[in-house]
């Protein structure tokens, strides 16, 4: 285990340092005392008084430590004053020296690297709650780690930057953060930071460096296989490398924008949906976006320009490329030299026939320049930029900007929906089946419960652990449906502020249920909600009283005491309910 | 030749030779029994103990531990002699005596455990 054997690497240390310093001390100590029990001194009588090893070791050691309490027990003959200079020479010394080397000890960055690695390893391992682990603690895994902490999910982060980690120990989180800094490329850092605990939920590579996310990926692979592994990668090749031994997600930020808005073409609806399930915990709902259907100028074909040109094509849209060197970027079909900085280049490419611009060059002053420039144009045109630097956030918010494609931002809002809830995944993968109306739909019922902020997501699994009280009810023959989930444990005619989203039984899921629909055993349940439902459902599901007045409108007293007084005839089985309006209402 | 070896050894050996000369004698006889010589125990054998720091192996913990119980056993003898010299001034009666001796006795056998320990490494080792 790495863990005790840092430990023993940290005590050896400490104690071979300390060996040199510890032998100088005791033999100061032991010259002295000899010393002062050999050299004769008098009595107040005037006898020759020899000095014993008790009086000794005492005088020594005030003497060495420099607290000095006198000539005792009789006052010192010049013999012994003299031996008592000397050895004031040596102990003092011998004791500067010791303390001069522990302090040395102490500074050492060796040994602090060791000793914060073995903090770290032991903050990773009182962990007792599933967590990610999150290498790359940059732009986007600062915005992944807050919005996990904000869902209650634990995390660890390695990043090779010292700043990024102390930046990390400054961010005010509510869960605390175990950072490293450390090459997360290294196996033995990874299992330092808990990569083969029961408790590491998943495993995110999310530094700037496509081959250090490569080898993070295949080292969590081969060390712990059932491990969740998600990738950042933005070439093809190093995609592929990643796909060719299964790891689980790979997320190629480019891709990734594209395809949101090739969805937010077709479907803005659906887009809005994702928007709003996927988003930084309790931060604005977006508006909806409406991206037109008409001609389209893309200004740079990079890895972005590339990635956007083929989803546009996808869903039929024509478009023109706007590129300094077209031959070496590969430009296919319609395609114009310049920078599209300036209005001639624009005006080349059509921008009055023009209904939407992106704006996707790896420099944000460019894209900027673009945008203001093309609306210069025509003040109506639909502009989409690529940020680059997550710190222009400010002008590209102030340039009023119709959709922006920030790296970090896209990469997190992609995690989040794998990671948030076991089942948000599900839900996505299954709504991206459906049409539009359906998408409308569903935000409908959204609007209500989110009230302009992005809610809280959750998911219970029907079982011992979880919903204790349910399972009791079902043994008792009750027939427990989704209505009564939601219903408020306080007041059964009043429903919680949420929304089920989606059932997983055994292998197949019921996207929007009803909420007649029947609860099974070890079935598991999205729920989309307002923050503090999660904790009223909870005493539905662990409190068999409060289930049985939502169920039945009974309010059962407790104790045999309270049940004989009341009168109430004690039968074994669920009562009926006492009234129809029981059922739930859907 | 190993030069840290030869420290090591001479100390090792040093301590058990001081606590073998102070063990030796009557055992409720102060004259049999130097001072000087429970003294120059206690210091040697504290300096093998911290020679002893900081090896990781099997071996250098076995002998570490050893050398703590020799310690122990000398500091608590001298102990002994300095409340029954200064504190309680009982003197050097035959039973502190006795005792003073069998503590000191207890060390040599650590001392001599450590000895042996060190032997058998180096016929292992052999290099």
């Amino acid at each position: 285990m790495p863990n005790s054997q840092t430990k023993t690497k940290v005590f050896s240390l400490v104690m071979r340092r300390m060996r040199a310093p510890l032998i100088v001390l005791i033999t100061a100590y032991s010259i002295a005392i000899l010393g002062m029990v050999l050299v004769p001194g008098q009595d107040p009588d005037g006898n020759v008084w020899h000095m014993d090893f008790f009086h000794a070791f005492y005088f020594a050691s005030y003497m060495a430590t420099t607290i000095g309490f006198g000539e005792i027990p009789y006052e010192f003959s010049n013999a012994q004053r003299l031996w008592a200079t000397l050895c004031i020479y040596l102990g003092v010394t011998a004791w500067l020296y010791a303390i001069g080397k522990i302090m040395g000890l102490i500074q050492d960055p060796a040994f602090k690297r060791v000793l914060t690695q073995n903090r770290f390893i032991h903050n990773v391992a009182t962990i007792k709650a599933p967590f990610y682990l999150i290498c790359g603690y940059g732009e986007t895994g600062t915005l992944v780690i807050r919005a996990l902490n904000q869902r209650n999910l634990r995390s660890v982060a390695i990043d090779i930057r010292p700043n990024c980690i102390d930046e990390l120990s400054l961010d005010n989180l509510a869960l605390y953060v175990p950072g490293l800094c450390a090459d997360a490329s290294e196996p033995e850092i990874l299992r330092a930071a808990g990569l083969e605990s029961p408790y590491c939920a998943g495993i995110m590579a999310l530094t700037d460096d496509d081959q250090v996310n490569l080898k993070i990926a295949l080292s969590a692979k081969l060390l712990s296989p059932s491990l969740r592994v998600i990738c950042r990668a933005e070439s093809k090749a190093i995609q592929n490398n990643m796909a060719s031994f299964d790891t689980d997600h790979i997320i190629n930020p480019f891709d990734a924008f594209a395809d949101q808005l090739a969805i937010a073409l077709h479907s803005p609806d659906l887009h809005q949906l994702f928007e709003w399930l996927t988003h930084m915990p309790k931060t604005a709902l977006a508006e909806r976006q409406h991206p037109p259907h008409g001609h389209w100028i893309i200004c740079g074909y990079g890895r972005f320009g590339k990635a956007v040109h083929k989803y546009l094509q996808f869903e039929g849209i024509p478009c023109t490329i706007v590129e300094t060197s077209p031959e070496e970027a590969g430009c296919k079909g319609q395609c114009i030299e310049g920078r599209g900085t300036e209005a001639v280049t624009l005006r080349a490419a059509r921008i009055d026939q023009a209904q939407g611009i992106v704006a996707g060059t790896d420099d944000d002053a460019d894209n900027l320049s673009i945008l203001l420039t093309a609306k210069d144009l025509k003040p109506s045109i639909y502009t989409v930029a690529r940020q680059n630097n997550h710190s222009n956030e400010v002008i590209f918010n102030a340039a009023n900007i119709d959709l922006v494609m920030e790296h970090a931002h896209i990469l997190t809002l992609k995690i989040l929906g794998l990671v948030t809830a076991p089942l948000l995944s599900d839900f996505l993968r299954l709504a991206r089946h459906h049409k539009n109306q359906w998408a409308k739909e569903v935000v409908a019922l959204l609007r209500p419960i989110a009230k302009g902020s992005v809610p809280d997501i959750w998911t219970i699994s029907i079982n011992e652990q979880q919903a204790p009280a349910l399972i009791a009810a079902f043994k008792a023959g009750s027939d427990t449906r989704l209505g009564h989930l939601v219903t408020d444990p306080r007041n059964r005619n009043h429903r919680l502020n949420t929304l089920p989203l989606l059932i997983k039984r055994q292998d197949t899921f019921i996207p929007l249920p009803q909420l007649r629909e029947q609860l099974h055993k070890n079935d598991q349940i999205l729920f989309c909600g307002r923050y503090g439902v999660f904790e009223q459902m909870s005493w539905t599901l662990n409190n068999l009283n409060a289930l049985r007045y939502i169920e039945t409108g009974y309010n059962r007293p407790d104790g045999y005491v309270w049940r004989y007084f009341s009168g109430a005839a004690e039968s074994k089985s669920w009562p009926k309910a006492i009234d129809e309006r029981n059922q739930p209402r859907s | 030749m190993n030069f840290e070896k030869v420290v090591f050894g001479f100390f090792i050996v040093l301590a058990l030779t001081l606590n073998f000369g102070f063990f030796i004698g009557t055992i409720d006889n102060p004259d049999h029994h130097n001072v000087y010589e429970l003294f120059a125990a206690i210091v040697v054998s504290l300096i093998a103990t911290v020679l002893k720091f900081g090896d990781r192996t099997q071996m250098g913990a076995l002998l570490l531990s050893t050398s703590l119980v020799a310690d122990l056993q000398l500091i608590v003898a001298a102990l002994i002699w300095g409340i029954a010299v200064h504190v309680t001034e009982t003197g050097l009666t035959p039973s502190v005596m006795s005792s003073i001796v069998s503590l000191s006795g207890g060390a040599l056998l650590a001392n001599l455990t450590s000895v042996v320990l060190l032997i058998i490494e180096t016929v292992t080792l052999r290099r």
